[in-house]
């Protein structure tokens, strides 16, 4: 059947090789210029293993703690390199505990490969030991998935994988190999796939549309362009940069936006959603244009899509046609590659400059600055707040660590004052909001970008759903700087719970360990701050440091989020308090 | 907005887990299947699934746009009743001494032009091709006689407009 389906390269290696589907399965990802797995060993990927083993001078395997893990690092170095990271795990238990991270990277959109063992093609439908039906269990969290049960499909198969991982909007693609085909032989040869005849990745944006679009840009008197993920994905910070300079439209971004666009442009101004900023979410109820660059209208960005932006055209650039028009309706959609349709769209587009209205965002920053953001960075209260923590990362780093966070307040923190002076910087579980992301997620940022700081911020709640990984990053001498923000608390539900269920606190309380201690177990470098007095000194110390760094800042127990948007309710009913 | 029923039609490349794929983005939306068909379609290598769904048309367009998403569609699209020709088939199976001892029954086979499929001592089936309403009809007409069995297939239909199938893959093959 691939033969008719995939297009292949012209032939450049036309000597045939005569190996086994396991030592076929290396030289496919060597093809594929991988040089670095996530993954843990068992029964069913074993003659994988013996393959790596031998291949280990031009393979570099990572083992992680937990097949989960593997996903997360697989992530965090797709998103830093722009490359497909690669997650391999066995059958049963090792393919199901790849689960989450599948459905992180299909809803973050992710370019990775998972490579799962499966049991002998003869035992399948047995219930043989470990075997689970993962195809049938990933198929909702996957871009594409297929099952090997055949040594000779394994080069068409594997090629196909990449393809359609990296192409048009990526994702997440499982490739079950059954052990018979690791362990048979195969007539070895491999050719890039170049396209699959029933996938078209980019669709052509057409003139008129590029016109039309243009035209409403030039005629706004309220422009705005909120933009996403697919800016990174599709390498259009410049044009983007271009577009926002060119025409004086105030941008802000989704939280995966975040990084496309220097977090200091006076034109960027800041983040939409349940707690984004102020004017950048009231505005959004009063532009007359909305220029919508590769996001997709989630409902954490949106709330109440009843009364979000009724009064502005929309503009969507979209690389996946079955997201336009999902949530909200589009104007114009201009369905392509953002880099493509921006720089087309560039010419056309008139200077401007849109002073007033851009005052307007300056006003509503000055009011949250003085409701919220002075008591986040300049807190005058005893207790150390979130905001101060990230403030002093980003001075000790000056601007230019990657960093990584987890999911709940300190994520929301930390996408609202993190700064940022380069793309793929952000590295965050935005979709499926996944507790447990940080941790790993960080051992692939740093591995796909080993010159950079990566700082990892994650809450007490979630490091501990992944903590194991910290043996992975003391075997590898990875250094990561991990501050964890300790409220004892699983704040954000705690936050909704006092906002929302007359502070019932129910299960969000923590009795937590010496995590100091406990780094200190994996043989890592620790400290622990409590007081404002110790912050600055021990964030530069842990920066300076040339190893693995835990730090654990012990913040204020019950302070909120702000400004947030109630579930539910308008862009334009944003609380400050 | 007014639920109507819809007819998806999806052409595709033959793989074992496309089904699952394809059924799961009903699920995951609520959306009940009211008649499955696949089969081979008009080109070689490529299947046809009809799926007939009693939705919103904006449900249905989300649908569609996510079915065409998945990586073995080459096309999908939704028309209403109106755009196309479709047909529905059935089998009754009777005892076969109703034929004569049911003069009405022979009367019903004649009315409903459905053809015997065949006849053995004990029984025999009729099978019935036609629109959804016309089958219920001559259930409802059987059913005080007693039907041994019943069973009807899902819808199958062709549009009225043409399906440019073909060009499409034309035009993929020339890329090259």
């Amino acid at each position: 059947m691939e033969t008719i389906t995939s297009k292949k390269t012209a032939k450049n290696n036309p000597e045939k090789l005569r190996i086994s589907g396991a030592e076929a399965i290396i030289h496919c990802l060597l093809a594929e210029g991988v040089d670095l797995i996530y993954g843990y060993p068992g029964g069913a990927i074993m003659p994988v293993y013996d393959e790596l083993y031998k291949f280990q001078d031009r393979l570099t395997h990572i083992l992680t703690r937990h097949e989960q893990g593997a996903t997360h690092a697989a992530q965090g170095y797709a998103r830093v390199s722009g490359r497909v990271g690669v997650a391999i795990a066995t059958s049963g238990p090792g393919a199901t505990n790849l689960v989450t991270g599948l459905a992180d990277a299909q809803i973050d959109s992710t370019p990775i490969v998972c490579i799962t063992g499966q049991v002998p093609r003869h035992l399948l439908g047995s219930d043989a030991f470990q075997e689970t039906d993962i195809i049938g269990i990933s198929t909702p969290v996957t871009k594409w998935n297929y099952q090997v049960t055949k040594a000779e499909e394994i080069p068409d198969i594997i090629a196909k994988a990449f393809y359609i991982a990296r192409s048009g909007r990526p994702g997440p693609v499982l490739i079950d190999i059954t052990k018979n085909a690791q362990f048979d032989e195969l007539d070895f040869h491999y050719e890039a796939c170049k396209g699959v005849r029933s996938y078209q990745p980019v669709a052509k944006v057409s003139e008129e549309d590029l016109d039309a679009a243009a035209a409403l840009i030039n005629q706004a008197k309220k422009p705005y362009i909120v933009y996403g993920q697919g800016v990174i994905l599709g390498k259009a910070e410049e044009e983007l940069k271009q577009l926002v300079e060119k025409a004086g439209i105030p941008a802000a971004w989704t939280i995966l936006g975040l990084s496309a666009m220097n977090t200091d442009h006076p034109l960027n101004v800041g983040m939409v959603g349940m707690h984004g900023n102020y004017g950048p979410n009231v505005l959004t109820n009063e532009c007359d244009v909305l220029i919508a660059i590769g996001m997709r209208f989630d409902d954490r960005v949106t709330g109440s899509l009843d009364t979000y932006a009724k009064q502005a055209k929309i503009i969507h650039m979209e690389i996946d046609p079955a997201e336009v028009n999902k949530n909200v309706k589009a104007d114009i959609a201009l369905l392509g590659d953002a880099k493509e349709t921006l720089s087309r769209l560039l010419p056309r587009i008139k200077k401007n400059s849109h002073e007033a209205w851009r005052n307007e965002f300056k006003l509503k920053y000055e009011e949250e600055f003085r409701e919220v953001i002075e008591k986040d960075l300049h807190p005058t209260k005893e207790g150390l707040t979130m905001g101060e923590v990230v403030e002093e990362i980003n001075l000790a780093t000056k601007n230019k660590a990657v960093i990584v966070t987890d999911v709940g307040q300190h994520q929301m923190v930390a996408c609202r004052y993190a700064k940022f002076d380069q793309t793929k910087s952000n590295i965050t579980s935005g979709g499926l909001g996944t507790m447990g992301f940080a941790l790993p997620a960080a051992i692939g940022a740093k591995m796909g970008a080993m010159e950079r700081e990566v700082v990892a911020i994650i809450g007490d709640g979630g490091y501990q759903m992944t903590i194991q990984e910290l043996a992975t990053i003391y075997q590898n001498k990875l250094a990561i700087k991990i501050v964890v923000l300790n409220n004892d608390h699983l704040g954000m539900v705690r936050q909704w719970q006092e906002l929302f269920f007359e502070s019932r606190y129910a299960s969000t309380v923590m009795t937590n360990p010496d995590f100091v201690k406990i780094a200190e177990g994996y043989h890592l470098r620790a400290n622990r701050v409590s007081e404002r007095k110790d912050l600055k000194k021990a964030v530069r110390e842990m920066i300076a440091s040339k190893e693995p760094y835990f730090l654990e800042v012990k913040v204020e127990k019950e302070d909120n989020v702000f400004p947030m948007i109630p579930s539910g309710a308008s862009v334009s009913d944003i609380r400050l308090k | 907005m007014e639920k109507k029923w819809f007819t998806i039609s999806v052409y595709s490349e033959n793989n074992v887990g496309l089904l699952n794929r394809i059924s799961g983005i009903f699920l995951k939306r609520h959306i009940n299947i009211e008649g499955l068909n696949v089969s081979k379609s008009e080109i070689e290598h490529v299947s046809k699934f009809t799926i007939v769904v009693f939705t919103t048309e904006d449900w249905t367009r989300k649908i569609v746009a996510q079915i065409e998403k998945q990586i073995e569609v080459i096309k999908a699209f939704y028309h209403t009743d109106e755009e196309i020709i479709y047909q529905e088939s059935a089998l009754f199976k009777i005892a076969s001494h109703l034929l004569f001892d049911e003069r009405q029954i022979q009367n019903i086979i004649k009315e409903s032009n459905s053809q015997i499929v065949t006849v053995s001592r004990e029984f025999f089936v009729l099978a019935k091709t036609g629109r959804r309403h016309e089958i219920d009809e001559m259930h409802d007409q059987l059913e005080p006689y007693g039907i041994l069995q019943f069973v009807r297939s899902g819808r199958i239909a062709v549009t009225k407009a043409s399906m440019p199938i073909t060009a499409m893959l034309n035009a993929y093959e020339n890329q090259e």
